[in-house]
């Protein structure tokens, strides 16, 4: 296996530029970060661009209940025979009391084969986990489950 | 501190098979959440990209949040028409840059 490491590079990425301009914007505007339930519909909204999702298609596999919110394994799978013509182009992972909602977002392409992923995430506390996913005619499937957490992933 | 990234896939596939890829990176992750002794906040600094392709053709690429757990580990699929390299890539906030490449072959 092939193995490369580049040391870090003290110059801005076009993303961390991005990212801070949109930070300064929402600055100005509010004095401060929004918070909370505005940051998840937020986040809802820039994926779904307003289209109302629809339930079904996905299978999310998490426990209902962890003892340790530091690592929580999360595996979804969006029915679709991802094909060129009809195939799953995102998929957004939201944790809706973490003090930044976002976990993650999925871009697919049909080379994937399958519109899956298993990974680990963090959860601070009790709340729910809420998968969107989109296809590339723009339909908006959704699906949530609870979470019970003994031991939330540390934040102090 | 880095160490190489696991990944997990098949050396051969029949064409047309979806095989399944499982990758780890040794990351730790840094919320920016978690203060340090005297009270400060650690900066954060976390892989914030993964991607992954074949054949220079994109598979899948993931924009990654600090609710990613340490370590970040990640299994997916793909489906392979023809011979050729798996690429992967992830990218941190402190502008380290970890690739690693697999070969798989048609038999």
């Amino acid at each position: 296996m092939n193995h490369r490491v580049r040391p870090a590079m003290p110059t801005l990425s076009r993303r961390d530029a991005l990212r801070i301009a949109a930070g300064s914007a929402a600055l100005a505007v509010t004095g401060s970060r929004a918070q909370g339930a505005s940051d998840v519909a937020n986040a809802i909204a820039a994926f779904t661009g307003g289209r109302a999702p629809e339930a079904g298609s996905i299978t999310l596999d998490l426990a209902a209940a962890v003892e340790d919110g530091n690592s929580v394994p999360l595996s979804v799978t969006v029915e679709s025979p991802m094909r060129p013509d009809d195939h799953v182009s995102e998929i957004l992972v939201v944790a809706d009391a973490n003090p930044w909602p976002r976990v993650a977002s999925f871009q697919f392409s049909p080379t994937a084969g399958k519109a899956a992923f298993s990974t680990r995430i963090r959860l601070a506390a009790d709340q729910n986990v809420i998968v969107l996913a989109k296809m590339n005619d723009g339909r908006i499937f959704t699906a949530r489950q609870h979470v019970e957490v003994t031991i939330g992933a540390c934040t102090n | 501190m880095t160490t190489q990234p696991r990944i997990r896939m098949p050396k051969l596939a029949k064409k047309g098979e979806v095989i399944q890829i499982r990758t780890l990176v040794s990351h730790m992750m840094e919320s920016g959440q978690r203060k340090d002794a005297s009270g400060k906040t650690i900066p954060r600094n976390i892989i914030n990209r993964f991607s992954c392709t074949f054949n220079g053709r994109p598979v899948l690429a993931c924009d990654i949040e600090p609710a990613i757990a340490a370590n970040p580990y990640l299994e997916f699929s793909a489906r392979v028409e023809e011979s050729g390299t798996f690429r992967f890539t992830w990218a941190a906030d402190d502008g380290m840059v970890i690739s690693a490449s697999e070969k798989i072959t048609i038999r």
